[in-house]
């Protein structure tokens, strides 16, 4: 039963938020420093063509005859109408007194002859850059300050910089998509040794409790050191446990054992009846108490020697025969009979104490399931990559419902009321076959009545 | 009503009532219709009125109230007097550039307008529908036994050889008093020194000054004239007696005004003001000649295959000359030129 994982927040999708947000902060921001470049830029130009129409305008002035001249030179507005198609205005004053030009153009503060000033200002009904510069004469003896102003609309402008704000938009945006992709790369890069991990630790066997060796990031070392560490007492317990299971069941047995030998010596003597009867059903509890700690022990042995497997050349048709001869009495107290087909030797690579201890269990519950005088079949084949070894009985069968389950420790079919068992056989059966990279498949037989199980292992190339 | 009494005042009493100098007036279309349209224009009337007559066929329910009056007035009607009109068409660019880039017009956009090139436009404001150039216009019985001289420097060399056949018979306009003259006056002054040596020439030589072209072409016509400077070409090839006089575009440079078109702020109906434009604009710029059409086809591309005629560019550069100061001493310095004791 495992417990449900208190979740909460996802690193990936913390990383991938975080990093768009900061993604999205510097596109806002790009956005905003090209448009403020492109605002400052725009505006230079457009002050800088001003300042060269009016420095032309200043220019042309000149005392002639004691009377002040001006003549306005063609390019100073056109080279305004240059650059975009934009309203063009302009005044000239000679100390404060208006000279030519439009006399209700805004004047912005006094300039001296080296700074010119520039301004934003309002000016029928349209924003306007205007540039206000001076220049100083002698006109008879007499210093004389000629301020000019020219002014233009900001349309041309306006639509540059709309059209630049376009560009930066799409730039931001562009720049934003590329650091959102970065972004979930990073962020799917940097949680990849943590899906490896995990993906490596849920791979393994249930079995398979060895600490982590493949290299982790320094971040994931804690981690990783936790996971070793607890994995290390889980061993260290999960081995304690098993030897206090062997050391029970075989502290159990041998009492047990004497206790069977007082009890048939005790039947022997007694006459009632129901003495008997109480005494007989006191061994066969006995046997059972016994055979469970027998196969308590089996269990554990095959556990410490599925871990420490010792592999050797053996023939299963030949191990297989020694077993059925071996268990051939036990068959015929019950007048059940064993039928050994193994027309040729098949070799396998195996630890042959356990393969034998997974058949004996395989023909124990044959035998305990079989009626009597009921057939068991043990047939050993070979194809090119697998031995099979299978086992017939013309038993109940295995109930359909719950075949899947009775590998599992301590489970019983639901129909063996009646006869004494562990439910440990068929785990016993399983992990042998589990140690050697075999497949076990319990079925019915198909034809007739009766269990089917069949154990594939793999042969040596 | 008060624009019905305004076109009935025009009608009776036409040179004194809009308080500016009306030339000629008219009105095309019925007496009763829902809306009228006010044109201000210097073209003269025979001039527009196949343009105003196609108008009114497919505008069958639209007069068209049609006031003549020189640039200047136009200028004054429309920037001192605050007169009503829908539609103001003048050949004076500097002037109707200024009434644009001062705020007296409005803006207008339309199907008919993206089709005009950049150069015919400014603004959306101001919208070219001919290309005219300034030609010289010389009598043939006054060149007698003398080449037809193709440029400036050609006709200041013949007018210094023979002073005698042509003194007193040159014309050309009277800066003072012709908004077009001045233009054509600046603009040739902007482009080359040698309108300055002609004018000296002309001066010497008891240059007549005028007022219009068709009076220029006129005595050109009638002998009076041997050489007229700076006339309007489509109006001298317009003439039916063509026989008597040649019309040469300079080879040096040929001076082109666009006649333009704008409506000003004033106008209180700018959708039919628009629709009168676009009609214009259709006309002119069709790409089959039409006969409402009475100007050389705009649509040629004349400026672009002639590298001597010169588009005079709308723009705020026109500004330069209106300048007070500027106008004073270019008029002083073409007075002293031309008016030689």
């Amino acid at each position: 039963m495992t417990a449900a994982i208190n979740k909460r927040g996802s690193i990936l999708r913390q990383l991938i938020a975080l990093l768009l947000a900061g993604a999205a902060v510097l596109a806002v921001i790009l956005f905003f420093v090209v448009q403020g470049f492109a605002r400052q830029l725009a505006e230079e130009s457009q002050d800088n063509i001003l300042n060269a129409s009016v420095t032309a305008i200043l220019d042309t002035a000149a005392v002639q005859q004691g009377e002040l001249t001006l003549d306005l030179p063609y390019s100073a507005f056109s080279m305004l109408g240059n650059l975009s198609d934009d309203r063009v205005f302009y005044a000239v004053y000679s100390d404060r007194t208006f000279l030519t030009g439009y006399s209700d153009l805004p004047q912005i503060g006094t300039p001296s002859p080296e700074r010119p000033l520039f301004e934003t200002v309002t000016y029928q009904g349209e924003d306007i850059r205007i540039i206000n510069a001076a220049r100083r004469l002698v006109s008879e003896g007499r210093l004389v300050t000629l301020t000019a102003s020219v002014a233009q609309t900001r349309n041309g402008q306006i639509a540059t910089l709309n059209r630049i704000s376009q560009n930066a938009a799409a730039l931001g945006l562009g720049f934003f998509l590329l650091t959102a992709l970065m972004a979930y790369l990073a962020a799917r890069s940097a949680i990849g040794p943590l899906q490896r991990l995990a993906a490596s630790v849920s791979r393994r066997g249930p079995q398979d409790l060895r600490p982590v060796a493949a290299p982790v990031p320094a971040e994931m070392v804690p981690l990783v050191g936790a996971l070793n560490n607890f994995m290390d007492r889980l061993t260290i317990s999960l081995a304690r446990s098993e030897d206090f299971i062997a050391e029970a069941a075989h502290r159990i047995r041998t009492p047990l054992a004497t206790v069977r030998t007082h009890a048939e010596n005790t039947l022997h003597r007694v006459e009632r009846d129901e003495n008997r009867a109480s005494l007989r059903e006191m061994i066969r509890a006995i046997d059972d108490s016994s055979r469970a700690a027998g196969q308590l022990l089996d269990h554990a042995m095959v556990t410490f020697r599925t871990d420490h497997l010792e592999e050797e050349e053996i023939d299963l048709s030949a191990l297989a025969q020694d077993m059925v001869h071996r268990l051939g009495p036990l068959a015929e107290l019950r007048d059940i009979s064993m039928i050994c087909n193994t027309p040729a030797p098949v070799v396998i690579h195996g630890d042959p104490i356990l393969l034998q201890n997974a058949l004996r269990n395989l023909l124990d519950n044959a035998i305990k399931y079989s009626p009597a005088e009921g057939d068991i079949e043990v047939s050993v084949t070979a194809s090119e990559t697998q031995a099979i070894l299978t086992v017939r009985d013309s038993g109940a069968g295995f109930p359909v419902g719950d075949i899947t389950e009775l590998t599992k420790r301590f489970a019983r079919g639901s129909n063996v009321d009646g006869i004494v068992g562990s439910g440990l056989g068929l785990t016993i059966v399983d992990e042998v076959t589990r140690a050697h990279n075999g497949a076990l498949s319990i079925t019915n037989n198909p034809k007739g009545t009766g269990g089917c199980v069949t154990l594939a292992l793999p042969s040596p190339s | 009503m008060r624009y019905l009494g305004l076109a009935l005042a025009l009608l009776i009493t036409p040179l004194s009532a809009a308080g500016f100098e009306v030339e000629d007036h008219a009105r095309f279309g019925p007496s009763d219709a829902a809306q009228v349209v006010r044109v201000i224009s210097t073209g003269d009337i025979p001039v527009f009125s196949p343009a105003i007559a196609k108008f009114l066929e497919l505008n069958p329910d639209v007069a068209v109230d049609y006031t003549v009056a020189s640039s200047t007035q136009l200028m004054l009607a429309l920037n001192k007097e605050g007169a009503e009109f829908d539609v103001a068409i003048s050949s004076a660019m500097d002037l109707q550039t200024k009434l644009a880039n001062d705020g007296r017009t409005r803006r207008h956009q339309s199907a008919a307008t993206e089709t005009l090139p950049a150069w015919a436009k400014w603004r959306d404001n101001l919208f070219a529908f001919t290309q005219e150039p300034a030609a010289i216009v010389l009598s043939r019985s006054a060149f007698d036994g003398l080449d037809m001289p193709q440029t400036r420097q050609d006709l200041i060399a013949i007018l210094r050889q023979h002073p005698e056949r042509f003194r007193g018979r040159i014309g050309t306009y009277d800066l003072r008093a012709s908004g077009l003259g001045y233009l054509f006056a600046t603009q040739d002054a902007r482009t080359s020194e040698t309108f300055w040596r002609l004018t000296e020439v002309m001066g010497g030589l008891d240059a007549r000054l005028y007022c219009c072209s068709s009076q220029m072409i006129d005595d050109v016509a009638s002998g009076d004239l041997a050489v007229a400077y700076n006339v309007l070409g489509s109006y001298a090839k317009a003439r039916e007696d063509l026989t008597r006089f040649e019309v040469v575009l300079p080879a040096d440079f040929t001076t082109v005004m666009l006649r333009t078109a704008l409506i000003p702020s004033a106008s209180e109906q700018p959708e039919l003001a628009g629709q009168f434009i676009d009609h214009l604009l259709e006309v002119a710029w069709s790409e089959t000649p039409l006969e409402s059409y009475p100007f050389t086809p705009i649509n040629q591309n004349r400026g672009e295959a002639d590298a001597s005629l010169r588009r005079i560019r709308m723009g705020p550069g026109l500004l330069v000359y209106l300048d007070q100061f500027k106008k004073r001493s270019f008029l002083n310095e073409w007075e002293s030129a031309i008016l030689q004791p």
